[in-house]
């Protein structure tokens, strides 16, 4: 927790790069989502495609914050900070869920923002407080989970340049292979197989039950919180074992 | 609880070998409890990584080490907890305030709640930043974050504590006021310090004991006066070329460099 309460201190010194991060989700609803509402492509049931994209977009700012944590690791790495945090007596995968959930705070200022955004748009959001519980757990759960992975990237690639490269290259495949902006039904069935065992889709398909008025699980809550878990607890297994290794 | 002892830091026979480098080489050395002892050498000479090998930050391939009566791979985290470390690099995090980055060890190390504020005064009180507590770190001196750093490291009272290059870039203002620091943390609280530099001045004024590293091998240990005996001079400066050799222009990689230049330039 000490590492979580530094992160708030920083994001309460200095919001800019959340304010900064909503230009892209703000691009994607206003340009992205009124294009594709106007041609009635994609399928979205009961519901217009602007409510259907809201928590896509949402678990999109969740993935796109989390995924290059691991850069700030390297960061620390390269200043030494990391190096006398692996000094202290601290668990290993204490300090790596530290940083999961430090993501998973910077995620929640930029799911406030996403919240007035669809406001703004008249996006139906659902405000029972129930509801809302469940939205903040899968934000953080979300970014813990994708923060962890990205961590793990970072102590197996170790440098910035090569972090940037494997970053680009995962973010976009694993939303565009996912349930965010189009339903899983519509793809191809190859394409289903991916977005089955890619999490982000059971952190969409979960935010999609929980934030908007008429929202629906595909996959059933249950199963989009244990898929999630189970990740986020292998993930975070893994990368505490490989942590130290990025000092070497 | 370990057995009290006279020797604060030992190693038997410890190695690491990176692929076909070996770095440290059946490395035995004793450090006693409360002295300031030197490890000395040229970059590459296998400094870094023995610090990093008695921090537990890196399993050695062979051989083991004791560090405040814990032995660095059956006991890890007492080895952790007794002891506290500056890194070479500026480490203290620029976007908290003094007193935020103390507080951060402080929990990172378990000091209990109740104590924290009172650790935390006296450690800025002792390195002589009380007055800039509640400043950004950012606009601190490269000399004020060293001293910072080093009230992060004391916080929870270790019997030993591991410098990587404590003044490395610092003005001869600022290193001589480190210098009086560490002096104090030995007097008042019997803190055996074990520091890499390069810098021999700073050896011979702050060391009891120096150990010479070159090629992953310890040359020579001993006092200052014993080691310039030894090499027949009276400058620190040929005491390092006499037990070094000319290794300081072949061992070096770019990254040992760079990172020296990196830490260096951020000291301003």
């Amino acid at each position: 927790m000490a590492i979580v309460s530094v992160e708030l201190v920083k994001l309460r010194r200095d919001p800019t790069e959340i304010l900064t991060r909503s230009i892209q989700p703000a691009l994607w609803l206003l340009v992205f989502g009124q294009v594709f509402g106007h041609l009635h492509a994609v399928p979205t049931g009961n519901i217009d495609y602007f409510t259907f994209l809201a928590p896509g977009i949402l678990a999109q700012s969740v993935l796109f914050i989390a995924i290059f944590f691991g850069i700030g690791v390297i960061w620390e790495r390269d200043l030494g900070i990391l190096q006398k945090l692996l000094a202290s007596p601290s668990p290993r995968g204490a300090l790596v869920l530290g940083k999961a959930l430090s993501a998973g705070i910077r995620a929640l200022a930029q799911g406030v923002i996403i919240y007035l955004l669809s406001f703004s748009m008249h996006i139906p959001l659902n405000w029972h407080l129930p509801a809302l519980a469940g939205v903040v757990l899968s934000i953080i759960l979300g970014a813990a989970l994708f923060s962890t992975f990205s961590l793990m990237i970072a102590c197996i690639v170790k440098t910035r340049e090569r972090f940037m490269g494997i970053g680009q290259v995962l973010t976009m495949p694993l939303f565009f292979a996912s349930n965010a902006i189009y339903p899983i039904s519509i793809m191809p069935d190859w394409l289903k197989v991916v977005a089955h065992i890619n999490p982000l889709s059971y952190q969409v398909d979960i935010l999609r039950a929980l934030m908007i008025v008429g929202g629906t699980s595909t996959f059933g809550i249950g199963t989009d919180l244990l898929v999630q878990f189970t990740a986020l607890l292998i993930l975070i297994l893994i990368t505490a074992k490989l942590y130290p290794s990025i000092v070497r | 609880m370990p057995e009290p002892t006279d020797i604060a830091i030992s190693t038997e026979n410890l190695t690491r070998v990176f692929g076909s480098l070996v770095a440290v080489q059946s490395l035995n050395l004793k450090v006693p409890s409360g002295t300031i002892f030197g490890l000395l050498g040229p970059n590459g000479a296998g400094k870094s990584t023995t610090i990093k090998m008695l921090t537990t930050m890196l399993p050695p391939t062979s051989g083991n080490a004791v560090v405040a009566g814990r032995s660095i791979l059956g006991d890890a985290v007492g080895v952790r907890r007794s002891m506290g470390y500056v890194s070479q690099m500026l480490s203290a995090d620029g976007a908290l305030t003094g007193w935020e980055n103390l507080l951060l060890f402080a929990r990172m190390y378990g000091v209990p709640r109740k104590e924290r504020r009172m650790r935390i005064e006296d450690a800025l009180r002792f390195m002589g930043l009380s007055e800039f507590g509640s400043h950004l770190v950012n606009s601190y001196s490269g000399g004020m974050i060293r001293r910072l750093e080093i009230a992060q490291s004391m916080l929870h009272r270790p019997s030993v504590m591991f410098l990587d290059e404590p003044t490395i870039g610092l003005d001869p203002v600022a290193r001589h006021l480190v210098w009086e620091k560490l002096r104090e943390l030995r007097a008042s609280f019997g803190t055996t310090i074990l520091l890499t530099t390069h810098d021999m001045e700073e050896a011979e004024e702050l060391c009891d004991l120096i150990a010479i590293m070159n090629a992953g091998k310890i040359a020579v240990t001993g006092t200052p006066v014993e080691l310039k005996q030894k090499a027949g001079t009276d400058s620190m400066d040929a005491v390092f070329i006499h037990f070094a050799g000319d290794m300081s222009d072949t061992t070096a990689t770019y990254s040992d460099i760079a990172q020296t230049r990196r830490t260096a330039s951020r000291m301003g």
